[in-house]
């Protein structure tokens, strides 16, 4: 498993393709949503959804061997695509290192200034959830 | 095909028009700004801007408080600004024009003051299936407090009030109705007139919200014969924060004051407090003062090219994009009402709005997405939302093209 910091490197290369074009650096997101694995629709349960995103996100996390292992879908392409970079970029991970993760890539590959003022929330309520699932996991263990 | 830029049917004076307004020249990501947002607010002319700052370097007091030149001066210009809208709906007397800080606070003042007298428990208040939360909220409220009954005008599929349905509902329990004048999702342009009529047969009085109209209609109160017309400056071109509650004076005699303090008030004791006249007994705290006079210099903006021509031009537009997104595949229009202001909400058969309107703002393009404060109409088209453009007398044919063809290629990228 490459490390966190190792795939936020991937993203950054990734989106740096599209230099400015904010048209195409959405296109990307977009498909990044597309490519998420199908979440079960048994696991879609209001208690799963995520407070503060504009979209409908649920997100379903479980412990393996030490490592957090994070599903998810949403109603929008956009919702997506952003918990689908989170998930690539914290799936596989022990508590330690995701509550660790500097996430430096947000803000490199302009994704703060892409999105709205809700949208931007709605992404932070995405990285604190998967962070007190984090906590939550530690704690047990 | 017409001009790009040109509607010569109207005659207006598009380009000079769009020089009036600096925010247009703006980029948003590389793209040039394509403003479809104005039912959400409208932009300002440089007249309203100036006029802001010119209150803030020369004129800046209180009013209604001092004797010395400047709250003088501003105290006139305050009162100025009510009596251009006095003229401008034609109201019989400026002091039916009380000063709010918008829509929403002028029906939460109906709501609140007319309720404490007026409303009892199994009362009905009636409200339309179209409005915008800030027309029902307040009621719905009311309702709770006083154990009234709430009830709805339904709509059809087509996004027009059932009127023989809202005749049924009017009954001896009916103690008011608030109704959209247009409404903010739909673009329906609702028979007012008829309503207003139907409910005074029955002594019932009528609330108008007019934040969606005001823009886009000549608004005559007294023709209307309505109890309340209420909207919202930024709406009307002019500053955020400031708004307009019209009211027959003799409801505003009527009703108790709503928010009290500094400013509405006689004489003050400890055993007892003497109100204010009309309008002041409603305007508590120093007001927005320069938010009124920007209201005003707005109102003889827009009086230079002429409510009905500005109208006329944006029929124009609403038939050019409805034309245009009836043509694009996918795209389904919602309020389809036989009589509509320059408002459309569409959906893409498959696709979120939120996606669509993400795409469009990355080509420059400024629309609203989701529920636009009315959840019950998406209740019932069994929509998440929509996504919506709303024009003005500012915007092109032109820049619908342009928005087409981003639609098209959003529609593309998303599929």
């Amino acid at each position: 498993m490459m490390s966190i910091e190792t795939i936020e490197n991937e993203i950054i290369e990734e989106f740096s393709l599209f230099e400015d074009d904010v048209f195409d650096k959405f296109g990307r997101l977009i498909d990044l949503g597309k490519n998420l694995e199908k979440m079960d629709p048994a696991l879609k349960t209001d208690n799963r959804l995520i407070k503060g995103c504009q979209a409908n996100v649920w997100l379903y996390s479980e412990l393996k061997d030490g490592k957090i292992y994070f599903k998810a879908d949403a109603d929008a392409d956009y919702a997506k695509g952003l918990v689908a970079m989170m998930i690539r970029v914290f799936t596989g991970h022990t508590p330690e290192e995701i509550l660790n993760a500097p996430l430096q890539f947000i803000q490199k590959i302009g994704l703060n200034s892409m999105l709205s003022m809700k949208r931007a929330g709605g992404l932070e309520s995405m990285i604190k959830q998967m962070k007190l699932d984090a906590i939550a996991y530690k704690v047990q263990s | 095909m017409t001009a790009p830029g040109i509607i010569n049917k109207t005659g207006i004076g598009i380009e000079k028009i769009r020089a009036d307004f600096p925010i247009l020249s703006r980029q948003i990501n590389g793209k040039k700004l394509i403003y479809f947002d104005s039912g959400a607010t409208a932009q300002k002319p440089k007249l309203v801007i100036k006029a802001i700052a010119d209150y803030y370097e020369n004129q800046n007091a209180n009013i209604h408080r001092g004797v010395h030149t400047l709250s003088q001066e501003t105290t006139v210009a305050y009162e100025s600004a009510r009596v251009t809208i006095q003229k401008h709906l034609n109201a019989k007397h400026p002091h039916e024009i009380v000063f709010t800080k918008g829509t929403t606070d002028a029906i939460n003042l109906v709501a609140c003051s007319f309720g404490k007298k007026y409303i009892s428990k199994g009362d009905e208040i009636l409200v339309s299936a179209m409005e915008h939360h800030s027309n029902i909220l307040p009621w719905q409220q009311l309702c709770e407090e006083k154990g009234a009954v709430l009830k709805v005008i339904p709509i059809n599929d087509a996004g027009e009030l059932i009127i023989a349905d809202y005749k049924k509902l009017l009954s001896e329990k009916t103690k008011i109705v608030a109704i959209a004048h247009i409404s903010n999702t739909l673009g329906t342009i609702n028979p007012i007139e008829e309503i207003i009529a139907l409910a005074h047969v029955k002594n019932i009085p009528v609330l108008v919200d007019g934040a969606q109209a005001v823009a886009h209609t000549a608004v005559n109160v007294q023709a209307l014969d309505c109890d309340f017309y209420c909207f919202s400056g930024h709406k009307l071109f002019g500053p955020t924060g400031i708004g307009v509650l019209y009211g027959k004076e003799k409801w505003l005699n009527e009703l108790p004051p709503y928010q009290v303090g500094g400013g509405t008030i006689k004489t003050v004791s400890f055993a007892k407090t003497e109100y204010a006249d009309l309008p002041l007994k409603f305007e508590a705290g120093t007001p927005h003062i320069e938010g009124g006079i920007g209201l005003a210099v707005a109102i003889d903006y827009i009086n230079t090219i002429g409510l009905d021509t500005i109208a006329a031009y944006e029929h124009e537009l609403l038939e050019y994009a409805t034309h245009a997104l009836q043509k694009t595949e996918g795209v389904r229009i919602i309020g389809t009402a036989k009589k509509k202001a320059s408002v459309i909400s569409f959906v893409v058969d498959g696709l979120h709005p939120y996606d669509i309107g993400v795409l469009l703002d990355a080509q420059g393009i400024a629309t609203r997405t989701g529920h636009h404060c009315t959840q019950p109409i998406m209740d019932y088209y069994c929509l998440p939302g929509t996504v919506r453009i709303t024009f003005a007398f500012y915007n092109t044919t032109e820049e619908i093209d342009q928005f087409i063809k981003a639609l098209i290629r959003t529609i593309e990228r998303l599929r």
